[in-house]
């Protein structure tokens, strides 16, 4: 079998092994949300301010929220096999539309989180790795431990008042100057400015980490016998660090930041909240106080089914990168 | 006259400050010429690894370094040579092979482009050419399909494939000088005798000058012209092998010399009659379970065990002799029920044991005990060696105070100080701490012993200590014992009867003069003349026998 059709088999494989693992979390988020006091129709009745109680009755039998649970849970589950996630009885929409129409700022921020924090760690941590016990080590390590030490939301708050507020190289919130209409190419410049704070600030506690990381996996792949074979043959310092030392010391980090990208989601509700980034982050914290069950629930979905996916482009990244390890 | 290559004078290593000892090694003075094997020859410890390692360039830098003395290659000191001369040396002047095939090769790089580093980092070739060259290396040293073993990583090849890969490197550039540092000691010892062959075949087509580091002396008298024996860092004696194999000056290389067992047996005592343990048919399969919803093919299946059959009668030493992957370690598992059998009946006293419940398995756990290979790994490094003994004794109900006296009693049994009982395990040396696990297992009074390889992991003097140690106590406490080694020269000390396993199977069994004197299958006639150095009988070579009349006087 080659190596292409190999991939593909087990790539199939888990899409199946990942389905009953989104039924199970999907039941399970039902439950856990129903233990919480109040439902979409208090939140209304309580922002209308003069709703009889007759009324908000009127409201539950609209809204389904009359049934018991598991009637509740039985046609919410009907309804996610065939691929209806609901209404939001809140925004008036499809939940549908509303997370596909928040997801992307949210893939935006998470992809450039990742790059920045995996890349920039990878290669801080190398950086002490190859200058160990120098003055670049001690500053690389001690901005790590520093930034690793930081909450996230204050680094956040800091980066506004700092960069916003008191230099003004950053806009303080928002994904897009909407009221500029720029288009093309300004528009991309345009987000990209306003990308960089979220980014920054999602991205240093997992950039500390990562840089941590590489540093101790190089230093314990250089003790390693075959980079006393690579040596033995003659090879120069830099083939020995780059092309032995460096492939190894990546499947650790390659392996964590898999793990992480389940956290990043939950990290990213603050940011977000934080500078009004309009990503699935801030829908689902405004749904939470809205108490709007139905998106809420299609956003953890959304959630699950994205974690599922990128274990198994990192599954297979690490086949790629070790061939000890076989897609099976 | 032969050419001169390397001389070594007056050589010092300094340890860096709080080591054992100041120097790694003193006053090293070494000669190695043209298409000569010198064999550097230690036990753990005296310093042939640093040495060899120097004439690399290779010390662990800036902790170890040369502090006195000259190793001139072809008029060149280099320890006094630059950085970029030092590289260019390596690999295609000087080239090394090691111990661990396994750990020595990037697991994450085909074979194929560790060899061609090679070419690439010192001549000027074309991808072509190189490819064409490492394919052809390959096939000199006699790797079946050398273009599918281009393209294979290290993982995907056996033990003896990837010390034969190490080979090809190494010789990529016919270097003037090879060093071999313990390359066979983690091979079986068929693959050992092949790996041996190769080196002095590509010795004589290249006239390489090969420094070969062993503590096995077996292994040097296959293939040594001159030896040099070390003992904590000081070369204590050197010259032609036949000289100070034969006839050794040293006290110290008299003393290694005698406590390599010979290879003809001990003479047999009368065995009873009585069965303590009866396998019966037994057989094991590992792997051939599905993936999670039963998805896809079973996966690969190995059978472990074939139908093993095989009896332990009371107070005997049964042997069981195999390389590795041929099911003793297995076996051993499955009889003292650490893994289940799929099927065949293991029966001590009339009981089928391998069928109990876990439960009443227990009451059977003290009669069957087992001493472990590796000294380092099988005790556990939190707990006080006093209660490591007393445990098990304690988890069997007897009360506290009883096991620890119990405790005290094993550890002067088996030659320990009285004061070890309050010790944690690293403050012991490997032959001590495998007089612990000895201790260990004899707290339970158990019946029956098995020792898995219990000495492979110590040096040779150490070896013989704890052989006579675990002779010793098969007499005093009556045990049966079931001897799990690959080492032939061992089983022929100890084992009364032995038993040759290949692919899970027992081939042949019977009594161990009568298989050393007249192997009847041919993997045990294979076996046997694969041992190294089987020619080589020394009068001092050791008989068991004869130094336990000895320790008891």
């Amino acid at each position: 079998m080659t190596r292409s059709s190999k991939i593909f088999k087990f790539v199939l494989k888990r899409l199946l092994q990942g389905i009953p693992i989104i039924l199970a979390i999907v039941i399970i988020n039902f439950f856990l949300l129903n233990l919480a006091d109040g439902d979409a129709v208090d939140v209304l009745a309580g922002e209308a301010g003069s709703a009889t109680p007759e009324y908000m009755a009127e409201l539950r039998a609209k809204f389904g929220l009359d049934q018991p649970l598991p009637v509740q849970l039985m046609v919410y589950l009907k309804n996610v096999v065939m691929l209806d996630l609901g209404y939001s009885f809140r925004h008036d929409m499809p939940v549908s539309e509303l997370i596909v129409d928040r997801f992307w700022p949210t893939a935006l921020l998470m992809v450039s989180t990742i790059i920045l924090a995996v890349g920039f760690g990878i290669l801080l941590g190398l950086l002490a790795a190859m200058r160990l016990n120098t003055w670049k080590d001690a500053v690389i390590t001690v901005f790590a431990l520093i930034t690793y030490a930081t909450p996230l939301f204050w680094v956040g708050l800091m980066m506004i008042v700092v960069f916003s507020l008191n230099l003004g190289w950053f806009p303080t919130s928002g994904m897009e100057n909407v009221a500029a209409f720029y288009e093309g190419w300004d528009r991309v410049k345009d987000i990209a400015v306003h990308l960089v704070l979220p980014t920054i600030t999602l991205s240093l506690f997992y950039l500390a980490l990562y840089t941590r990381m590489m540093r101790a996996s190089m230093l314990e792949q250089y003790g390693q016998d075959y980079v006393i074979t690579a040596r033995a043959k003659g090879l120069t310092e830099r083939r020995i660090t780059f092309v032995h030392v460096l492939r190894n010391a990546l499947l650790p980090v390659v392996t964590m930041a898999g793990v992480q990208v389940g956290a990043l989601i939950g990290g990213s509700v603050i940011v977000e909240s934080v500078f009004a980034w309009p990503g699935l982050g801030m829908l689902a914290f405004e749904s939470l106080f809205a108490r709007d069950l139905n998106l809420l629930l299609g956003i953890f979905l959304l959630s699950s089914a994205l974690v599922i996916v990128v274990n198994l482009i990192v599954d297979i990244i690490y086949s790629l990168l070790d061939p000890r390890i076989e897609v099976s | 006259m032969k050419q001169k290559l390397l001389d070594i004078a007056d050589l010092y290593i300094e340890l860096p400050k709080g080591a054992d000892r100041q120097y790694a090694i003193q006053k090293v003075n070494l000669e190695l010429k043209q298409g000569e094997t010198l064999c550097v020859v230690g036990e753990s410890g005296s310093g042939k690894s640093l040495t060899a390692r120097a004439i690399m360039g290779l010390l662990p830098q800036p902790h170890v370094r040369v502090s006195n003395g000259e190793i001139i290659f072809n008029s060149e000191d280099i320890t006094k040579v630059s950085y970029e001369r030092l590289r260019e040396l390596r690999g295609s002047e000087i080239s090394m092979i090691f111990q661990e095939p396994m750990t020595a090769l990037n697991p994450v790089m085909s074979i194929g482009s560790q060899i061609d580093e090679i070419f690439r980092y010192h001549v000027d070739m074309s991808k072509a050419d190189r490819q064409k060259r490492a394919v052809e290396l390959l096939d000199d040293v006699n790797l079946p399909n050398p273009e599918q073993i281009m393209r294979a990583y290290p993982h995907e090849l056996s033990g003896g494939q990837r010390q034969r890969a190490m080979i090809a490197m190494a010789l990529a550039l016919k270097p003037q000088i090879l060093i071999a540092d313990e390359p066979t000691t983690a091979l079986d010892v068929t693959t050992q005798a092949q790996i041996l062959k190769l080196i002095k075949d590509m010795q004589k087509v290249y006239n390489t000058g090969v420094l070969f580091i062993t503590h096995d002396f077996g292994v040097v008298a296959d293939i040594a012209d001159r030896v040099m024996v070390m003992q904590h860092g000081i070369v204590v004696e050197s010259g032609p092998v036949k000289q100070v194999l034969n006839n050794p000056k040293h006290p110290y290389t008299k003393a290694l010399i005698s406590a390599v067992p010979s290879l003809s047996p001990r003479k047999a005592k009368t065995i009873s009659k009585e069965k303590v343990l009866e396998v019966q048919n037994v057989c094991k399969t590992f792997g051939g379970g599905r993936g999670l919803f039963g998805f896809g093919r079973p996966s690969r299946q190995v059978e472990a065990l074939k139908d093993v059959t095989l009896d332990l009668y009371n107070g005997e030493t049964l042997g069981v002799v195999g390389e590795s992957g041929s099911g003793k370690s297995t076996l051993a598992r499955c009889i003292i029920r650490l893994m289940d059998t799929d099927s065949g009946a293991i029966t001590i006293e009339g009981t089928q044991i391998n069928m109990l419940k876990r439960k009443a398995m227990r009451a059977w756990r003290n009669k069957i005990q087992m001493v472990f290979q590796d000294p380092f790994a099988s005790l556990n490094p939190r707990i006080k060696v006093g209660d490591i003994i007393a445990q098990g004794p304690i988890t069997q109900g007897i009360n506290r105070e009883e096991a620890i006296k119990r405790a005290r009693e094993l550890i002067s049994i088996v030659g320990l100080d009285d004061k070890s009982f309050d010790r944690y395990p690293h403050e012991f040396s490997g032959g001590q701490r495998q007089r612990i696990g000895i201790a260990r297992s004899l707290a339970l009074k158990p019946e029956i012993l098995i020792a898995d390889e219990p000495v492979s992991a110590l040096d040779v003097s150490i070896q013989s200590q704890i052989l006579d140690l675990l002779d010793d106590i098969r007499e005093q406490m009556k045990l049966s014992m079931i001897f799990i080694t690959h080492d032939l020269r061992v089983a022929a000390q100890v084992c009364d009867r032995m038993a040759v396993m290949q692919y899970g199977e027992v081939v042949e069994i019977g009594k161990t003069k009568d298989i050393f004197a007249k192997p009847q299958h041919p993997y045990t006639i294979d076996l046997l003349s694969a041992v190294p150095g089987k020619d080589w009988k020394s009068s001092a070579s050791k008989k068991l026998t004869k130094t336990k009349t000895k320790s008891k006087s």
